[in-house]
C-alpha cells in the first residue's frame, strides 16, 4: 500500500497503474471520475458547438444561416446534450464520484464495479445519441412532446430516446452508490451531523436520481413504444391523452433541474466557509434544506403546464407548491451570505465562482417565481423569459458551481495548481459573457419574442445582437479554464495536500491521493467546518 | 497495538475471501449490498408506476371498454400463472432458509424447482398472448376487437352501450370507433406492463441460473450467502409486481358465473 512507497516517488491513484486498460477496467472512484471528466467535457463541445449554430442563427431576423428545420435540430440537440450528457452527470459524475468516498473516510463507494458499469451505461447512452445525431437527428426539442414526438416528426425520436433511456439507468446507478455509500461506508466518528453539506446535498440529489429517473425512463419507453407501433395512447383523437405524458415528463424534469442545482449548491456550501475562513452558518438548516428541496422538487411539476389545459384549481395548488420550493433554496441563499458576514474572506478563484454563483441563482430563482404565478405565466410561457429563467439557474448556476468546485479541488484531482491570475480572469470574463447573453432574453421574452423560432421581427434584433455577443464572450470564458487547467498538469506548481488549510478528510491525505484514499481509515472527531482560528496559507492570502 | 482496529480489519480480511478490499468487515458489505437492493426496489416501483398511472386514469375515463376487455383475458390461465409465481417465491425463501442452515442439496433443489417455475411463468404468458396474436388483439397488429374471432362485443352489448344505440346506425359505428381505439389503449398497457414484467422475470431467470451454479458450487454458507439474499429480494418484488398486475388486468369486470 502506499505507506510502502515513500522512498522514491510517492504512489498516487494516477501513477498506481499506466495504460489504458488500467483505466478502461478500474474501480477506483477516482479514476472513473476522470473518464467521467473527459466524456462530459467532450459533451460540451458538442452542446456548445449547437449552442454557437442556435446564435449564429439569432444574430439577424431572417432566417438565413439554417433552414427552420435545421434550426429545430440545433436547439434539440443542444437541449438534450446539455440537460442529459452535460449537466446530470457533471458535478455529481464527476466531483462527487471523486470527493464522497474521501469526504465520508472510505476507500471507495459502495459499489465500485457498478460504478464502472455506469459510465459504460453513460458510454453506451452518448455513442446511441451520436449515432443519432449524424443520422439525421431529433427536432422535437428536448422535452419530446407528442403528438409531434410519436406522429408528426420525421426524424430520429426513437433513437434519441433510446439513447437518454439509456444514459438514465448511468445516473440511478450512480445515486444507488451514492446513497449506500453515505448510509454505510461512513468512517468511525462521522456522524451524520458531521458530513460535510457537499455530502448532504448530494444525499439528495441521489434520491432525486433514484425515484425520478425511472419515471422519465418508462415514459421515454411509452413514447417509443407509440410511435414505432402507432399506439394512441398519447393521441387526443383516438381516446389518449398528450397531457398525460407531460404530467409524466415534468414529474420527471422538474425534480431534474434540482438533480442539476443541488449539486452545485454543495460545491458552493464548501467554498464559501472555506474562503471566508467561518463556520458556515446554520449547518442544520443548509442540510436540511437540501433535503426539503428533494422533497418537494417532487410536487411541483405541473406549474410547467399552466397553458396546457389542466384544471384552474390544480393550477393554484402548483403555484402554491412552486412558491413553496422557493423557500428552502432561499435558505441556502440567506446562509452562505450568513456566512461571509465579519469572515475574512479572499477573492481566489473558487469564490468569484460563488459570489457568481450566489448573485445568478437568486436572479435565476426569484424569476422562477415570476412564472409560478399563474397570470404571469401566461404572458410569458414559451417566451425567451423561460430561456432566460433556466440559463440563469442551470448555466449561472450550475455551471458555475462546475467550475467552481473544478478549480477548488483541483489541486487535489491533479497535484497540481492552477495559475491563480489566469482563474480570477477567466472567472470574470464568464462573468459578464454570462449576463451580456442572458439577461436581454429576459427583456426579449418580456416583449414577448417566443422561444423555438429560427427568424423573429425586426425589432427584436439589438438585443439578440448583444446575446450572441455575449456567447462569444462566455465561450472565451469557458476556453480559458480548459487551456490553463491543461497547462498546470504539466507546467502548474506541484499542489501542497492541503492548500486552503480547508477541513474537509478529503484534504487530509495527500495530492493526489493514493489508491485507497487514505493510508490509514480516518477517525473523526470534529464538526465540519472547524475554520475558527485556522487562517488561510501566506501565498492565498497575499493574493488578495 | 495487536487489537488495534486496523489489525482486526487485516485479519477479517484474510479471513474472508468473499470480502471486499473497500469493507470494513463483513457485516458492512452484507448491509451495503441489501441496503443497495432495496433502493434499486423503490426505483423499479417507480419505474412500474408510471405505467399504473397511465392505467388508472385511462380505466377510469374508459372503464366499459376496459372491463369488456379484461373479460376476454383468460382468468384460469391467469390464475395458474399467479400460482406459478408464488410457489417459486416459496422456493426462493427455502433455498435462503436452507442456505442459513448449510444444507447445500436442499439449496440447489429449491433453486432449480425455482427456475422451472420462472420458466414456466414465462412459458405459459407466451402461450397467452400467441392467443392474442390470434384472436387479433395485439395492437396495430392487425387489431380489430369489433368482428371475428376476438370480437368483444359479443356478449358485452350491454357492458359496452351497444343496446342503446342498436338502432341508430350512425350512433353504432361511432361506438363500435370508441371501442375500437379505447380497447386498444387497453391492450397496450397490457402489454407494456406484462411485457415489461416478462422481461423482469426473464432478467431474474438469469441471475438465478447463476446463483443456482454458485450453490452448486458450495459458496453459499450460513455465515455468507449475501448474493441469494439479493437475488431473492429482487425476485420476491417481480412475484409482487404481478400480484398487482393480475387483478388490475384480469378482474377489472367479471361476468358472475350465470
Ligand atoms: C426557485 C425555484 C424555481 C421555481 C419556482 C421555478 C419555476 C419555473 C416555472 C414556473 C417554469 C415554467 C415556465 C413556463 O414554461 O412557462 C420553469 C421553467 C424551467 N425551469 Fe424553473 N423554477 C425554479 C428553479 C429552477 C432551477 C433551480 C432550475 C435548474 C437548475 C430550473 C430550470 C428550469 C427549466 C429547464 C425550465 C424550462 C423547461 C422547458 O420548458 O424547457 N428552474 N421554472
Ligand atoms: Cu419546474
Amino acid at each position: 500500500m502506499a505507506t510502502l512507497a515513500v522512498s522514491g516517488e510517492r504512489k498516487n491513484y494516477l501513477n498506481a497503474e499506466y495504460g489504458i486498460r488500467s483505466w478502461l477496467f478500474t474501480t477506483d472512484h477516482k479514476r472513473i471520475a476522470l473518464l467521467y471528466l473527459l466524456s462530459i467535457t467532450a459533451f460540451f463541445f458538442i452542446g456548445g458547438f449547437a449552442a454557437l449554430l442556435i446564435r449564429l442563427e439569432l444574430l439577424t431576423p431572417a432566417g438565413d444561416l439554417l433552414s427552420a428545420d435545421a434550426y429545430n435540430k440545433a436547439f434539440t440537440m443542444h437541449g438534450q446534450v446539455m440537460v442529459f450528457f452535460f449537466l446530470i452527470p457533471s458535478i455529481p459524475a464527476v466531483l462527487g464520484n471523486f470527493l464522497i468516498p474521501m469526504m465520508v473516510g472510505a476507500k471507495d463507494l459502495a459499489f465500485p464495479r457498478i460504478n464502472l458499469i455506469s459510465w459504460y451505461i453513460y458510454i453506451i447512452a452518448g455513442i446511441l445519441y451520436i449515432h443519432c445525431l449524424v443520422t439525421g437527428g431529433v427536432d422535437t426539442g428536448w422535452t419530446f412532446y407528442p403528438t409531434f414526438s410519436t406522429e408528426f416528426s420525421n426524424t430520429k425520436v426513437i433513437e434519441a430516446g433510446l439513447a437518454i433511456f439509456v444514459s438514465g439507468f448511468s445516473s440511478i446507478l450512480t445515486g444507488l452508490n451514492f446513497v449506500v455509500t453515505v448510509h454505510r461506508m461512513r468512517a468511525p466518528g462521522m456522524t451524520w451531523s458531521r458530513l460535510p453539506l457537499f455530502v448532504w446535498s448530494h444525499y439528495a440529489t441521489s434520491i432525486i436520481m433514484l425515484l425520478g429517473t425511472p419515471v422519465i425512463a418508462i415514459t421515454l419507453v411509452l413514447v417509443v413504444l407509440e410511435r414505432a407501433l402507432n399506439l394512441g395512447i398519447f393521441d387526443p383523437t383516438r381516446g389518449g391523452d398528450p397531457v398525460l405524458f407531460q404530467h409524466l415528463f415534468w414529474f420527471y424534469s422538474h425534480p431534474a433541474v434540482y438533480i442539476m442545482i443541488l449539486p452545485s449548491m454543495a460545491v458552493i456550501s464548501e467554498i464559501v466557509p472555506c474562503f471566508s475562513r467561518k463556520r458556515v452558518f446554520g449547518y442544520n438548516f443548509v442540510a436540511m434544506s437540501s433535503i426539503a428541496i428533494a422533497a418537494i422538487g417532487f410536487l411541483v411539476w405541473a406549474h410547467h403546464m399552466f397553458v396546457a389545459g389542466i384544471s384552474l384549481y390544480s393550477a393554484i395548488v402548483f403555484s402554491f407548491l412552486s412558491f413553496l420550493v422557493a423557500v428552502p433554496s432561499a435558505v441556502k441563499v440567506f446562509n452562505w451570505t450568513a456566512t461571509l458576514y465579519k469572515g475574512s474572506i479572499s477573492f481566489s478563484t473558487p469564490m468569484l465562482y460563488a459570489f457568481g454563483f450566489i448573485g445568478l441563482f437568486t436572479i435565476g430563482g426569484l424569476t422562477g417565481l415570476f412564472l409560478a404565478s399563474l397570470g404571469t405565466d401566461v404572458h410569458i410561457h414559451d417566451t425567451y423569459f423561460v430561456i432566460a429563467h433556466f440559463h440563469y439557474v442551470m448555466v449561472g448556476g450550475a455551471v458555475m458551481g462546475y467550475l467552481g468546485g473544478m478549480h477548488f479541488w483541483w489541486p487535489k484531482i491533479s497535484g497540481r495548481m492552477y495559475p491563480e491570475g489566469w482563474g480570477r480572469l477567466a472567472a470574470l470574463i464568464v462573468f459578464i459573457g454570462f449576463n451580456l447573453t442572458f439577461f436581454p432574453q429576459f427583456i426579449l421574452g418580456y416583449l414577448g419574442m417566443p422561444r423555438r423560432y429560427w427568424q423573429y421581427p425586426p425589432e427584436y434584433q439589438v438585443l439578440n445582437v448583444l446575446s450572441t455577443a455575449g456567447a462569444t464572450i462566455l465561450a472565451v470564458g469557458y476556453l480559458l479554464p480548459m487551456v490553463y487547467l491543461l497547462w498546470s498538469l504539466r507546467y502548474g506548481k506541484p499542489a501542497p495536500d492541503n492548500p486552503w488549510q480547508a477541513t474537509g478528510l478529503e484534504w487530509q491525505t495527500s495530492s493526489p491521493p493514493p489508491t485507497f484514499n487514505f493510508d490509514e481509515t480516518p477517525i473523526v472527531t470534529q464538526e465540519a467546518y472547524e475554520y475558527e482560528n485556522m487562517p488561510l496559507p501566506e501565498e492565498v492570502t497575499l493574493e488578495r | 497495538m495487536s487489537d488495534s482496529p486496523i489489525v482486526m480489519e487485516h485479519a477479517e480480511h484474510e479471513a474472508r475471501p468473499e470480502l471486499r478490499h473497500h469493507f470494513a468487515d463483513v457485516e458492512q458489505q452484507r448491509n451495503a449490498a441489501s441496503l443497495g437492493m432495496w433502493w434499486f426496489l423503490g426505483t423499479e416501483i417507480m419505474f412500474f408506476g408510471g405505467m399504473f398511472c397511465a392505467y388508472l386514469i385511462y380505466r377510469r375515463w374508459y372503464f366499459e371498454e376496459f372491463a369488456a376487455a379484461s373479460r376476454s383475458l383468460s382468468l384460469g390461465i391467469g390464475t395458474f400463472n399467479t400460482t406459478v409465481l408464488i410457489c417459486s417465491s416459496l422456493t426462493v425463501a427455502m433455498s435462503v432458509r436452507a442456505a442459513q442452515l448449510g444444507n447445500r442439496k436442499l439449496q440447489v433443489k429449491m433453486l432449480l424447482l425455482t427456475l422451472v417455475f420462472g420458466l414456466s411463468f414465462i412459458g405459459i404468458k407466451g402461450i397467452e398472448w400467441h392467443k392474442k396474436y390470434t384472436e387479433h388483439h395485439i395492437p396495430t397488429f392487425d387489431y380489430n376487437v369489433i368482428s371475428g374471432e376476438g370480437s368483444l362485443v359479443k356478449g358485452n352489448e350491454h357492458l359496452l352501450g351497444i343496446d342503446k344505440v342498436e338502432n341508430d346506425p350512425v350512433k353504432l359505428r361511432e361506438r363500435k370507433v370508441e371501442i375500437q381505439q379505447h380497447t386498444k389503449i387497453f391492450y397496450s398497457l397490457y402489454f407494456a406492463l406484462t411485457g415489461m414484467h416478462a422481461i423482469h422475470m426473464i432478467v431474474g431467470v438469469g441471475i438465478f441460473i447463476c446463483i443456482t451454479w454458485m450453490a452448486h458450487k458450495g459458496r453459499f454458507t450460513p455465515e455468507y450467502h449475501t448474493p441469494l439474499e439479493i437475488a431473492g429480494l429482487y425476485w420476491h418484488f417481480v412475484d409482487i409486481v404481478w400480484i398487482y398486475l393480475f387483478p388490475l388486468l384480469y378482474l377489472i369486470d367479471r361476468k358472475p358465473i350465470s
